[in-house]
């Protein structure tokens, strides 16, 4: 009854199509690893640090269409490096911290303007510009699929790892450097995370969306969970929804449009849209589980027992 | 330490208190140039509430700062508990100034506490029994148990406070330094962390360092102060500090100790008040 009734929505060789199987596969990754690392993101407040290597990213993916490469391992390393450079520049303070975004990203995308100058010069097709810039997941090569999937582990694990250090700088960088946490190295450790992470969700959905995938995911979990493990989980299931449901849109679309679908990435984007404006309304609708505790602020006035 | 020419208050020598859980010795300490400490000595026993008093700008921060190991001193040195050097010392519990934490945060104010645990080891932290009931010990002794559950941000700023306490003192401590933990609290809120501190001082032998400009506020519970002014210190206890005579010499100029109701009052009588202008509290303007 349920297969019968859901099959309408599921345009003919929908599920026999490899470009399909790529793209689902792809953009789960992708999105589960934006997820894991856009929660840290956007409490770190680097939600423009995410942004700026989602644009960083586009001059890697230009540089590797002229060499011939896939588009990945340009962003790949043009993400690393310029993770690095910040880094370098100094990522600590939130000024400090804006500055050597802004100084990165102008950069490199004065770079990718001569890249992608060049990738048309020389193919005589806007085509370059579009694929880096917006993505097109059902052109990927399967063998990128290994690709990623030991990027996206790399990048959760790291996360993994850093966790408790990562939270309690988040929370306080002066807290965490007084238990000894190594802190420059964690908030590098957790660049490298993010670089790559941007540089997978390019892939999916193109460098300059790459942000959507990373922050909206993340705002929606923000908006619905009290507890960070809580929230990471929220922010990848809703990534993998958006990624999946936006590629079916797309697909579809090809029939419905006749011929000449959507594109893919802003199928995904308008699902993590419409996903973070519910998730606003759920939460407004939900009542507030604090107690109330102006009352409370005497109450140590109270003795208390001895243990 | 003779040579700073400042009163030497009280038992202020190294071996002045009983039990010294923190010794700070002839400590100097420069940012980018400035001397911003200048050769202070002062010690705090252990069970003991020192309040670390001084106007905007005195040093206050820098010295907490050197005494967690932030900063390094140009000279002098501190001792914390069984001779080590603070660095490597685990027995700091540290209160950091003014956090912001934003309403969806997602982290519970136990979350918090919990981090205050095990925050500096890697991985994601593992459900455990013993953990969980340390975490729920720390909320309930800081009477924070009713709000365990809501996310931190959403707190007010004496309920966050009380987080941070507990948050510091899970580790059990034998020193706690906080760091302006009054100066967003309303009157009542911070009667209540004050109270809440000396109790601990007093229950578990630990040696509280708070600093504060206003120092009214902490007249019932501090036995010790260290006051900072322009870099260098007078301690003691109150009264052997907080006279006409050791704060003149301290700022350099005449200020005057009047007390009204129970209430302190450092009124400058001089044309240096200008050094303070935000300490309405503390220091108000001679006629």
């Amino acid at each position: 009854m349920l297969a019968v009734s859901w099959a309408p929505l599921f345009e003919p060789g929908f599920f026999s199509s490899e470009p399909v199987h790529v793209a689902l596969t792809v953009g789960a990754i992708s999105a589960v690893v934006s997820g894991v690392v856009g929660v840290f993101t956007v409490i770190r407040g680097q939600s423009f640090a995410g942004h700026a290597l989602s644009d960083i990213g586009t001059a890697g993916g230009s540089a590797s269409f002229l060499v011939g490469t896939s588009t990945l391992y340009g962003f790949v390393a043009f993400n690393v490096v310029a993770a690095g450079v910040m880094e370098l520049i100094g990522i600590r303070k939130p000024r400090g911290r804006d500055l050597a975004t802004g100084i990165v990203l102008g950069a490199s995308l004065g770079l990718a303007a001569l890249f992608l100058y060049e990738g048309t010069i020389s193919s005589s097709t806007t085509g370059a510009t579009v694929n880096v810039l917006f993505g097109s997941i059902f052109t990927l090569a399967p063998g990128i699929m290994n690709v990623i999937a030991v990027l996206g582990f790399v990048s959760v694990s790291l996360i993994a790892v850093l966790y408790r250090p990562l939270l309690l700088s988040s929370v306080s960088y002066e807290m965490a450097a007084a238990r000894r946490v190594p802190v420059r190295l964690v908030g590098a450790g957790y660049l490298l995370a993010l670089a790559l992470a941007v540089s997978m969700s390019a892939v999916t959905i193109g460098a300059i969306l790459s942000t959507a995938l990373l922050i909206g995911p993340a705002a929606v979990a923000l908006r619905v969970a009290t507890r960070t493990g809580v929230a990471i989980a929220v922010a990848a299931v809703v990534g993998v929804v958006a990624c999946w449901a936006g590629t079916l849109i797309a697909y579809d679309s090809t029939v419905w449009a006749g011929g000449n679908g959507w594109p893919v990435s802003f199928c995904i984007v308008v699902v993590i849209f419409v996903l973070y404006f519910t998730s606003g309304v759920v939460s407004r609708l939900r009542a507030d589980p604090r107690p109330a505790t102006t009352s409370d602020l005497g109450r140590f006035v109270e003795p208390v027992e001895a243990a | 330490m003779v040579s700073t020419g400042l009163p030497q208050v009280g038992d202020d020598s190294r071996a002045g208190v009983a039990n010294p859980v923190l010794q700070v010795e002839d400590l100097s300490v420069s940012l980018g140039g400035r001397q911003v400490l200048d050769r202070v000595s002062f010690s705090v026993e252990a069970g003991g509430f020192c309040g670390l008093i001084g106007s905007n700008g005195a040093g206050k921060t820098t010295l907490i700062r050197a005494i967690l190991g932030l900063t390094a001193p140009s000279r002098g040195r501190i001792v914390v508990t069984d001779g080590t050097r603070s660095r490597q010392n685990p027995q700091i519990g540290y209160v950091p100034q003014k956090i912001v934490l934003e309403a969806d945060m997602p982290l519970r104010a136990r979350d918090l506490v919990g981090l205050g645990l095990d925050g500096h080891r890697f991985g994601i932290p593992w459900p455990k029994t013993k953990r969980r009931i340390a975490v729920e010990e720390m909320l309930d002794a800081v009477g924070a148990t009713r709000f365990a559950d809501v996310r931190i941000g959403t707190l007010s700023g004496g309920e966050q406070q009380r987080i941070m306490i507990a948050q510091a003192l899970i580790c059990r401590p034998k020193l706690l330094l906080l760091d302006e933990p009054l100066a967003n609290l309303d009157i009542r809120s911070a009667a209540g962390v004050v109270e809440l501190l000396a109790r601990i001082a007093a229950e578990q032998r630990i040696a509280v360092l708070l600093s504060a400009h206003d120092m009214n506020p902490l007249l019932p519970v501090m036995d010790r102060v260290v006051y900072l002014a322009d870099g260098r210190a007078v301690s003691g206890t109150t009264d052997q500090v907080v006279r006409t005579d050791i704060l003149s010499r301290l700022y350099g100029h005449h200020v005057e100790v009047i007390h009204v109701e129970g209430r302190v009052l450092v009124v400058s009588g001089s044309e240096h008040q200008a050094h303070h202008p935000n300490d309405t509290d503390t220091f108000l303007r001679g006629p």
